[in-house]
């Protein structure tokens, strides 16, 4: 078992296993080449992984292919649901060595990747409950015919991930793929691989059967492997909006399968004037901040009330400015994943002063030594024309904008592209209804924001992506009638 | 040197074993010897009140318990119950005579998989939104619908205790439960279980003790919410009566059957014969739904006839912790002399005795595996369920008539029917007035496929996401909106 040297860092587990996961072994990639995974929080490199190549993918399919009609059929609901259940156990055993190797992995703060994680067990026990509880219908046609349907599995499903929450993406993703009897193969993404290999240990010990569950790491040109690939059924893919275009296409291009896609948001948090000023600045600055601000559904557009507004930018900037960053593994605000992300937030900061917004705090790279550090970072007079208002960031950087009526905000709202999530805080029955009922968004929260429960369904309205996952509804799209 | 085993004997009331109020017990028998085991408490009315007074007090608790909670209870008790497997089949072979290697590879894991099908449907009891106009915002919820009572059988009495709890905890309701008075023992060993899984004291409670008394108890009771019975017909209508008669609490009732086995010439013979052996001897035909009219196409009539019996003088009757043993006791001295009085009345008929007929050995309630042939449709043995291994054998021409034969009683819990030829099966299917139809098998159940009677077999379904109804009340809300 491989751990870290240095004493703030002794904590971190690596998995015993740093090969890709295939037929039910551990192997190199066909051509032996490897990549470095990198801690965001000290820009060192933990360790190489193997870079999956077509080739790769390619045994990885066939496998899958394979377990689909092997012992795993046989199981049938009862035998999957059983597994699901042991692995929910399992994986409850290691918490807290999956957390922080998560968040030594993806600069994502301890404090809430670790919660996170921490229901995992939970969810996977959801998804194991429907495994025996999908049923066909039986409509009433006429007395000459007799008619069913059957729900059954898609077949082959390519799962490639994202690396702000790499292990929840993980399990919401392939708790109801395999519950619904579908074999895998997961990409997950470069820069973060660390959980996934830990969890197909677990997965090959609780004994699901070779080849149900497959990992190939790499990098664009893997998942582009399984996109294009025609033995896949099914791709779900968690990422930005512009590669999931590109899974879209590759989808068309090649076998037509079926696309499932969770991508950008550009999510709307609407606080009404009835509101409690300093529970709305708390709810607003944790739904920007948590996780780094590396969230698909942060509340982004800050809609404040007119008539609140200035008591609310006040609070906010004092809220920020008292949040400190530095490790993750000690405190809440880490760093930005990668160089590629530090350097597009850095920009987007930049083009937010230049377009006029009034920086209220924050701004600058955080100074003193590696780690891809931004400070929290908050505009004000914002307008929606600006790129800052438009435009996904994926980091701390919260936007706030003035508005006088509920229409006006409602439409507001809704000038975006995207559609993933919105928030709304008031004590008003009917502000709740005009924004729950108004806003084309997958997820409505009020007077909360960001939970998110397997029981509930989670997925974008227009650019934001199509599918939904969690709930009866994300069950079923892991399956075909 | 006689041992005393140490045996859980009292009732479970908010997670604690108290005697009777009375201070009275009775005697759990030993169906192979006819000797006591021990004596456990007789609950009566003053019990089954403070079990409710708990059950009702556990109530709000429990039903705002996250269904994730409730569901990780569930599962924690399914381990429990795998656990202490041995123990419990053990339990239920010396309480009611079931062979020892079937109480466990049958009814501990029917009884684990039940709380565990359960489980997964706590947090997926949904209510839906309607869409009925802008104005208006509109939903459904569904609570559960309170303090239930349930009162269960002897001759399955684990997989039976997880059919009436499991649902009805998952759905957020607490439960009073009574066990057959021949069968006590496991069901309060589970109550040490469920304490142990850690539910909140007051959500379980098990009361020992008699139909007449406990169980009247039960359904006449003005804060129960809801009666489950699995039993007779003659007592579904007593509580019927009584839930009536009291306070309008809902009822679904398990009960009788005369349920037919149709087999067609086209069949598989040896596959036939099997199927028409254990739809009858299974469980010493202490099946509610026992497969006890077997209808054969007269063309296979006599071939059936001689290699049905063949098969069931093979049968091996005897102790039922021995593990070669496929059939051991009838429950009870009670149900030992009907079915013997029913065995009298057959040949009184002028049915013919192809095999058995007898007592089976000079100890204990055994019955020999009986087959009566030249059975008439309006003999005694034709109508009425007998509850014991005596099957009755009747001849038919075509699928009209005997669909119609099999129709003709009032009873409706379940058929099979044995065939290759598509068309047959779903004519059977769909002309017979049945619960359950078994096509070329029998006996099967799964937690989830629903199971309940037609007509006097019984009202409402267990098992499946149609067991969950009977335990939800559902609640529309409307809210107008500016």
């Amino acid at each position: 078992v491989a751990k870290m040297a240095d004493k703030n860092l002794n904590n971190v587990v690596l998995p015993t296993q740093l090969k890709l996961y295939i037929d039910g072994e551990w192997v190199d990639s066909v051509s032996g080449q490897k990549f470095p995974v990198i801690s965001p929080v000290d820009e060192k490199v933990i360790c190489h992984v193997p870079e999956g190549s077509l080739e790769d993918v390619d045994k990885a399919v066939a496998a899958a292919r394979r377990a689909l009609t092997g012992p795993w059929a046989k199981m049938g609901p009862k035998g999957r649901r059983n597994l699901l259940l042991k692995l929910a156990d399992a994986i409850e055993r290691d918490i807290k060595p999956l957390g922080v190797l998560e968040s030594y992995n993806n600069g994502g703060p301890v404090s809430f990747q670790q919660p996170v994680i921490g229901c995992l067990p939970d969810d996977i026990r959801y998804y194991a409950g429907w495994a025996d509880k999908v049923d066909g219908k039986v409509p009433n046609i006429s007395e000459e015919f007799h008619a069913y349907s059957r729900k059954e599995p898609i077949g082959v499903c390519g799962l490639i991930l994202p690396w702000n929450v790499p292990l929840w993406s993980l399990i919401t993703k392939l708790g109801p793929c395999l519950a619904m009897g579908n074999t895998a193969v997961i990409k997950p993404a470069e820069q973060t691989p660390l959980t996934a290999f830990k969890v197909a240990e677990l997965i090959h010990q609780v004994g699901f059967p070779k080849g149900v569950v497959n990992i190939v790491t790499g990098h664009g040109a893997t998942g582009a492997a399984m996109t294009k690939h025609m033995d896949i059924d099914k791709i779900s893919f968690t990422g930005s909006t512009e590669v999931g275009r590109l899974v879209m296409k590759a989808a068309a291009d090649s076998n037509l399968k079926k696309v499932q896609l969770e991508l950008g948001g550009k999510s709307p948090l609407v606080v009404f004037g009835d509101a409690d000023v300093d529970e709305a600045v708390e709810i607003a600055s944790n739904a920007i901040f948590t996780n780094n601000g590396e969230l698909c559904t942060v509340g982004s557009r800050t809609f404040v009330h007119s008539s609140i507004y200035s008591a609310f930018v006040e609070k906010t900037r004092k809220r920020a400015q008292a949040l400190v960053v530095g490790s993750p593994l000690e405190k809440n605000n880490g760093p930005l994943v990668d160089k590629d992300q530090y350097d597009r937030v850095l920009s987007l900061i930049e083009t937010g002063k230049k377009e006029g917004a009034k920086l209220e705090c924050g701004g600058i790279k955080h100074s003193g030594g590696p780690g891809f550090f931004v400070q929290p970072t908050v505009f004000s007079n914002v307008t929606d024309n600006m790129t800052i208002a438009r435009e996904e960031i994926f980091g701390p950087v919260q936007s706030i904008l003035k508005f006088d009526t509920v229409e006006e905000v409602v439409r507001r709202c809704n000038a975006t592209q995207y559609g993933l999530a919105a928030g709304v805080i008031t004590k008003d029955i009917n502000n709740v209804f005009a924004i729950s009922n108004n806003v084309k968004a997958g997820t409505v929260w009020v007077n909360t924001y960001l939970p998110v429960f397997p029981q509930c369904e989670f997925g974008g309205y227009k650019q934001s992506g199509f599918g939904r996952e969690g709930g009866a509804e994300g069950v079923l799209e892991w399956t075909q009638t | 040197m006689s041992t005393e085993k140490k045996y859980q004997t009292k009732l479970f009331i908010n997670n604690k074993f108290v005697d009777a109020v009375s201070g009275k017990t009775f005697p759990t028998i030993n169906p192979s010897t006819g000797k006591v085991i021990t004596h456990v408490a007789e609950g009566d009315k003053e019990d089954i009140d403070k079990a409710v007074a708990a059950a009702r007090a556990a109530f709000e608790g429990w039903r705002k318990t996250g269904p994730v909670q409730r569901s990780s209870l569930l599962l924690k008790l399914a381990d429990l119950i795998i656990k202490n497997g041995d123990e419990l089949a053990q339990l239920d072979s010396m309480d009611m005579g079931k062979p020892f290697a079937q109480a466990k590879a049958i009814d501990v894991y029917g009884t684990a998989d039940c709380f565990r099908y359960y489980a997964g449907w706590a947090d997926k009891i949904h209510g839906k939104t309607v869409p009925v106009g802008s104005n208006f915002f509109c939903y459904t919820k569904h609570e559960p619908v309170g303090v239930v009572g349930q009162i269960i059988p002897w001759n399955f009495p684990m997989p039976m205790l997880a059919w009436k709890l499991a649902p009805a905890l998952t759905s957020g309701c607490t439960v009073v439960l009574k066990p057959a008075e021949q069968s006590p023992l496991s069901a309060l060993r589970i109550g040490e279980l469920i304490a142990e899984a850690g539910f909140p004291p007051g959500v379980v409670n098990i009361v020992t003790g008699y139909g007449e008394t406990a169980g009247a108890a039960i359904a006449n009771h003005m804060d129960i919410d809801k009666v489950a019975f699995t039993g007779s017909t003659e007592v579904g209508r007593l509580i019927q009566t009584a839930a009536a008669q009291s306070n309008l609490k809902r009822v679904t009732l398990e009960l009788g059957g005369k349920s037919p086995l149709i087999i067609f010439k086209d069949a598989n013979i040896n596959e036939a014969v099997e199927l028409g052996y254990n739809a009858i001897f299974f469980n010493a035909g202490q099946v509610c739904n026992a497969g006890s009219r077997l209808f054969v196409q007269e063309e296979i009539y006599d071939e059936y006839v001689q290699k049905f019996v063949e098969r069931a003088n093979k049968r091996v009757v005897g102790d039922p912790s021995n593990h070669g043993t496929e059939q051991g006791p009838q429950v009870d001295e009670k149900q030992f002399h009907r079915i013997l009085e029913y065995i009298d009345i057959g040949k009184k008929g002028g049915a013919t005795v192809a095999c058995g007929g007898q007592r089976h050995g000079n100890e204990g309630f055994f019955i020999q595996p009986t087959l009566f042939t030249n059975v008439t449709d309006d003999m005694r043995i034709a109508k009425e369920e007998i509850f014991g291994p005596v099957q009755t054998l009747l001849k038919f021409k075509t699928v009209e008539e005997v669909v119609a034969r099999a129709n003709d009683t009032s009873y409706g819990l379940a058929a099979g029917v044995a065939t290759k030829d598509l068309n047959t099966a779903l004519k059977v299917v769909d002309g017979l007035r049945a619960g359950t139809i078994w096509v070329n098998n029998f006996h099967t159940i799964f937690s989830s496929m629903p199971f309940g009677g037609f007509k006097t077999s019984g009202i409402g379904r267990e098992l499946g996401e149609y067991g969950l109804a009977q335990y939800s009340e559902i609640k529309s809300v409307m809210i107008k909106l500016e």
